[in-house]
């Protein structure tokens, strides 16, 4: 794979970003919810879906991506946010629901929204597949070589939004890349509960396109196969779907009891934590030598405290900030 | 009488669970509604009595399976299905707009639709705008359908079971708040005694919740119990409300309000769901047309035009509380001309 040391080390940053962003999050969402959980309390309010243990899938495929590109991220977005460069202080403070939030405040977590680095969400599942589409078509239409990455999880692509918007896109060759983050579970569905078909990415020969899939959440695997699907996206030969067997470490939301989970599962999955395997792997490269990885994972530690606390400092917008926005 | 007070989600459930005893055709699908129980607990226990054969979790897959729903309807077999937020109807309005609310008036009346499409309105909590719509008016806009919101367990209970037994499609909407989920706020005046034994809860009959002379506010679901509140108020400073809970959209019991606000003089309506072409201007344009003699023009108090935020103070400001309802109250009382915004 033709990735910089550089660019390697930024994924390997991003990746323990991503981790001690979500882990911290956990931690603040239970604040002023306890001992009686209700979800309206707190510093963090209503629903938070975290991605814990599915980092290879944001690193892997935005390591290639410039900010130019677009990528539209499902309810389960922090991750990939942090993958594409979304300002994290922005964000943090959106989720607290501050004024100096991406959104001030009226998108919350499900709706992250960052035109610096063309970054959007939808919490209605799917629905995130027909607007890569339409970025990708612009880009064609003119005469960028941008591309549009749309991540949907395995639930997704039992959706119409899903089927059409990867036809659609095999149709016009256009340069879409669909990621699908296979965790198993849709809430407290599992895939084989829900999917026909021995495999998700197997679907996309139905379409004529290329169907990747990429084994035990693997970094390395998945920046190669990205590297591929990318390469041909932005020569305009038309999108692909990557589907990656990732790995959800925390319930569907905070606050899930997983009753649905059978034992053992969760600590089996930790076992195969991908960030320590992506570490040695770039040990064994030769791209980490002596402390690089401890100053690393100090600068992710940085950049989320200091993300917090510019969230927490921050003010919360006045009640009648309600009304702006609705129209431009 | 032996007294047993139940949440509205363990009401909604009995009520699924004595159809199904009863009659082998009704069954149950939607996400989550198997071994989670639904979302909302409105499934809690149904697969461990009934299997996975009636109690059917589905793919998020809204179209194809509430266009499964409407299929089973017309093939003999009576559905109970789950759109598990009522804001992700965009992705299968077709099964609900253009096939069940339809096909029996296609058909010249020769197939009815038996299906119930149960779902979970209602803000509050912070989820922003995809996940607290309340969406009365987009439904009950539609004929063909009847669409039902229960405000309290004793309702749910007896509300789930007409529907079910209604040869026709009905959107059942429940709110979160109301449910008695153990993770929410809740309000407690949703969850009361509830009859053992199935009972039915008739369609098209307002519920007259608090009597009163000087003014007649008219609401559903959650804001029945907010305007409770506010009557509460008003009547410490000698203003007595009644209060009327709608409980079905479609049908309406018109001649319910009528006949309250031709005895108060007063009409105050009030909605969670957006202020524009909804509920509240169908209360309204009601009295309107029947000419009845007001003491003072109508009011209303509903959510602004505007999606719903996420941030906690943004949310709060635009919801209706007690004290925006006994406020248009005062001001209804008083004759003040409401203002216009755009
Ligand atoms: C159209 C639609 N249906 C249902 C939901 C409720 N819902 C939110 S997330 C989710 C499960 C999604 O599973 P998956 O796509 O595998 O993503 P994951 O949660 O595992 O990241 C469901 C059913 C929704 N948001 N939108």
């Amino acid at each position: 794979m033709n990735l910089s040391e550089d660019r390697l080390k930024w994924a390997y940053r991003a990746m323990v970003t991503a981790r001690i962003y979500e882990e911290t999050i956990a931690e603040i969402y239970m604040e002023g919810k306890t001992p009686k959980f209700d979800i309206a309390a707190g510093t963090i309010p209503g629903e938070m879906h975290l991605a814990a243990g599915q980092e290879p899938c944001a690193v892997g495929v935005c390591a290639y991506l410039r900010d130019s590109d677009a990528v539209t991220a499902p309810h389960r977005p922090h991750h990939v946010a942090i993958a594409k460069g979304v300002d994290l202080r922005k964000m943090t403070a959106e989720i607290f629901g501050k004024k100096t939030g991406l959104s001030h405040g009226k998108g919350g977590h499900m709706h992250l929204f960052d035109r610096d680095v063309n970054f959007t969400c939808s919490g209605i599942v799917a629905q995130g597949c027909g607007p890569a589409v339409g970025a990708a078509l612009s880009a064609k239409m003119q005469g960028r070589d941008d591309i549009a990455v749309s991540y949907v999880g395995e639930g997704a692509v039992n959706q119409g939004g899903f089927h059409e918007s990867v036809n659609l896109a095999a149709l016009w060759d256009l340069g879409v890349i669909f990621v699908v983050e296979d965790n198993d579970w849709a809430i407290s569905v599992h895939r084989k509960d829900a999917a026909a078909g021995p495999r998700i990415a197997d679907r996309a020969a139905g379409y004529g396109i290329p169907g990747v899939y990429i084994e035990d959440n693997d970094t390395v695997a998945l920046l190669k196969a990205a590297e591929e699907a990318v390469d041909r996206a932005r020569r305009g030969d038309g999108p692909t779907i990557i589907q990656v067997e990732t790995y959800r470490y925390m319930g569907h939301f905070q606050g899930d009891a997983e009753g649905y989970r059978p034992d053992g599962e969760k600590e089996a999955l930790k076992e195969r934590d991908p960030i320590p395997r992506f570490k040695q792997y770039l040990v064994d490269e030769g791209v980490l030598a002596n402390g690089d990885a401890e100053k690393l994972e100090a600068e992710a530690q940085e950049t989320v405290d200091d993300a917090i606390a510019f969230a927490r400092e921050s003010e919360f917008p006045e009640p009648e900030d309600a009304l702006t926005h609705v129209f431009v | 009488m032996s007294e047993r007070r139940l949440t509205m989600a363990k009401a909604m459930v009995e009520a699924i669970a004595q159809e199904m005893r009863d009659d082998e055709r009704v069954f149950v699908m939607g996400e989550d509604v198997g071994p989670y129980g639904g979302i909302f607990d409105s499934t809690q226990g149904l697969l461990d009595e009934f299997g996975t054969e009636r109690i059917r979790d589905t793919p998020i897959s809204e179209t194809s399976f509430i266009g499964a729903g409407v299929g089973a309807a017309m093939s003999g077999m009576r559905p109970i299905v789950e759109l598990m937020f009522v804001d992700f109807f965009g992705v299968c309005m077709d099964a609900i707009y253009n096939l069940s609310a339809k096909n029996t008036y296609f058909s010249g009346g020769n197939w009815s639709v038996p299906m119930v499409i149960m779902t979970a309105t209602g803000g509050g909590y912070s989820d922003a705008g995809q996940h607290s719509q309340c969406l009365h008016a987009t439904f009950a806009h539609l004929p063909g359908m009847k669409v039902v919101h229960p405000s309290n367990a004793y309702d749910a209970k007896g509300m789930m079971t007409t529907a079910i037994r209604d040869d026709n499609p009905v959107f059942y909407m429940f709110h979160k708040g109301l449910q008695g989920l153990g993770w929410m706020w809740n309000v407690p005046g949703a969850t009361t005694n509830v009859p053992k034994e199935p009972y039915t809860v008739p369609f098209g009959e307002v519920g007259v919740r608090r009597e009163g002379s000087d003014l007649t506010i008219v609401t559903l679901g959650l804001m029945v119990h907010r305007s409770l509140d506010a009557a509460k108020k008003l009547s410490e400073e000698g203003i007595e409300a009644e209060v009327l809970d709608l409980r079905t959209l479609v049908p309406l019991d018109r001649e319910g309000v009528l006949r309250s606000v031709e005895k108060t003089g007063r009409l105050l309506v009030v909605d969670e769901d957006y202020k524009s072409y909804g509920v509240t201007a169908e209360i309204i344009a009601t009295v309107a047309e029947a000419g009845t003699t007001m003491h003072a023009p109508p009011k209303r108090v509903a959510y602004p035009d505007i999606p719903i935020p996420f941030s906690r103070p943004l949310e709060q400001f635009a919801l209706p509380d007690a004290d925006d309802i006994a406020s248009a109250a005062h001001n209804l009382m008083k004759g003040a001309p409401s203002t216009v915004t755009a």
